[in-house]
């Protein structure tokens, strides 16, 4: 697995929302894999490349906080947009007052992580993509700091600290350094955008701090 | 094996023909205060000003500064060209928006019949047309219920949870009313609660991206609107539960490119604040904040506003 990267992220807050919990938003105990590709690719990401999660390092304690937001109920109806383009008459605003919810968020504090991943090539690969550029591209902006797009913690207003470990750095100790086992039961893998968009899960077993993220795009297994 | 492609990235980062002139990364962080009112009530807890449990400090969510920056826009820009705002809090004035939109028309109608009456295509052009002419949309973002994944917007400006500097403390009070609610009521009063927080300084982080500025044309002179707001949110936002707020101050990170020149959190880290008073703070004098400009990282200027 040449090409393989290791990012320390951190941030204040964070909330993986489980599926099954969406309305009253409620996180995973851990960052999923699905979160750690999109803070990769906050950094760097090309059609050329697909970034693969091989490890994740719970650094900090689990633990949960909750805020309850007003907020609102509906998205943005395209076809009133439509119409309202071509002249007709259609409200194109959300009196959002009128169309209140109030939910929960489950959240999580404090959290720190280790991504450990690689990246493959994929078909859309030109002539002048190759690993080595795409690593020492990534590389350069996550030791410079630079991003595409400021990366988040599953929800934008969670944002992201990173920092590049080089490849001989220590790792940062984990406070589950010392639980042998712990089962955090199954999680989202990530999301596979095919024909249709459909979701493939994990059971995911943290060791000494450390969750070992299966590669399910060459096993067809879980789905 | 099947392949797993980010759709939605995909769509963003395909470059779409600029209009405007583009912007480099930001990061901005703003100060905050609340004198006797209550800043963000928490409706979890009978509208207390909202409270980290664990340490006391107070919290402001996100998406309330959000709310106090589309207020602003829709006060002083009207509903202007290209500054409308799509999430309103109250009643809208249809008949005048049909007639702006309309104007805005002719030229999309003649747009729109060179489309492919392909999904994503469509996606796009509606995404393009809400961000040109809603600033929130183009500033926050939007979800719109098309079945394409480019029927989310993912907008440039990105705030945090802003939180106040030392624990706060809330105070309730009780107050009367020398009136009724219901007719024929044996009591000639009511009793009521407000909560107060009697003092609190806040600090707000929040990140502006270039590329995403790109992508729904949000450019310097949005950026400069939202500066403005930053600035002026509190002052078009009095009302009895508030009490008294100011924004104390706003300072700009200006990175010289749009993938940008260091790391946000160290530059955040450069802002510092203390109390420099051994009683309870009560006002903005009793802190200090302090602002490391040395040696900044090159490409890096920092911007008192």
């Amino acid at each position: 697995m040449a090409y393989g990267i290791r990012l320390h992220v951190w941030g204040d807050r964070a909330c993986f929302t489980r599926p099954e919990m969406k309305a009253e938003r409620v996180s995973y105990d851990v960052m999923t894999p699905s979160a750690a590709r999109g803070i990769l690719e906050a950094i760097h990401w090309k059609p050329a490349i697909r970034w693969v999660v091989d490890r994740i390092h719970v650094l900090n304690e689990i633990s949960f906080d909750s805020v309850r937001r007003n907020e609102v109920e509906s998205k943005i109806s395209a076809s009133n947009i439509k119409s309202v383009m071509n002249g007709k008459d259609a409200v194109l605003n959300l009196a959002s007052s009128e169309e209140r919810q109030q939910r929960m968020t489950v959240m999580l504090r404090d959290v720190a992580y280790v991504i450990e991943a690689h990246f493959e090539m994929t078909s859309s690969a030109g002539e002048t993509d190759n690993p080595e550029k795409h690593y020492s591209i990534f590389s350069r902006r996550a030791r410079g700091g630079q991003f595409y797009h400021q990366p988040y913690f599953g929800c934008r207003e969670f944002p992201v600290n990173f920092e590049w470990l080089e490849p001989d750095a220590p790792l940062p100790e984990s406070s589950y350094r010392h639980v042998t086992e712990r089962d955090l039961q199954w999680m989202l893998w990530d999301m596979e955008y095919g024909e249709e968009i459909s979701p493939k899960f994990f059971r995911a077993v943290m060791r000494e701090g450390v969750i070992d993220v299966p590669n399910l795009l060459q096993k067809e297994v879980h789905t | 094996m099947t392949t797993i492609q980010t759709k939605e990235m995909n769509v963003e980062q395909q470059a779409t023909e600029s209009k405007v002139p583009t912007i480099n990364r930001h990061e901005f962080t703003i100060f905050f205060d609340v004198q006797n009112g209550n800043p963000n009530g928490d409706p979890d807890m009978g509208n207390m000003p909202r409270i980290d449990p664990e340490t006391g400090h107070g919290i402001v969510t996100d998406v309330c500064l959000k709310r106090k920056v589309r207020n602003y826009v829709e006060i002083t820009r009207e509903q202007g060209e290209g500054h409308r705002i799509y999430v309103t809090e109250g009643a809208v004035l249809n008949e005048q928006h049909r007639k702006a939109y309309r104007s805005i028309r002719e030229e999309d109608v003649s747009k729109l019949k060179e489309l492919k009456p392909k999904d994503r295509a469509e996606a796009t052009q509606l995404t393009h047309w809400m961000c040109d002419n809603f600033y929130d949309v183009r500033a926050f973002g939007a979800v719109m219920t098309t079945k394409v994944n480019c029927g989310q917007v993912r907008g440039p400006i990105q705030f945090t949870f802003a939180r106040s500097i030392d624990p706060i403390f809330s105070q309730e009070t009780t107050i009367t009313r020398q009136a009724v609610t219901q007719e024929g009521a044996e009591k000639d009063r009511e009793m009521g609660r407000k909560h107060i927080v009697p003092y609190a300084l806040y600090r707000m982080d929040g990140y502006v991206s270039g590329h995403l500025a790109e992508k729904t044309h949000f450019g310097p002179e949005d950026l400069e609107l939202l500066w403005e707001s930053l600035v002026n949110m509190f002052e078009h936002d009095r009302s009895a539960s508030r009490g008294q707020m100011a924004l104390r101050k706003l300072i700009v990170f200006e990175h010289a490119s749009k993938l940008g020149n260091a790391p946000a959190h160290r530059l955040f880290e450069r802002i510092e604040t203390k109390k420099i008073v051994d009683t309870p703070a009560r006002s903005y004098h009793d802190y200090e904040i302090s602002l490391d400009d040395r040696d900044l990282p090159e490409g890096v200027t920092m911007i008192e506003r």
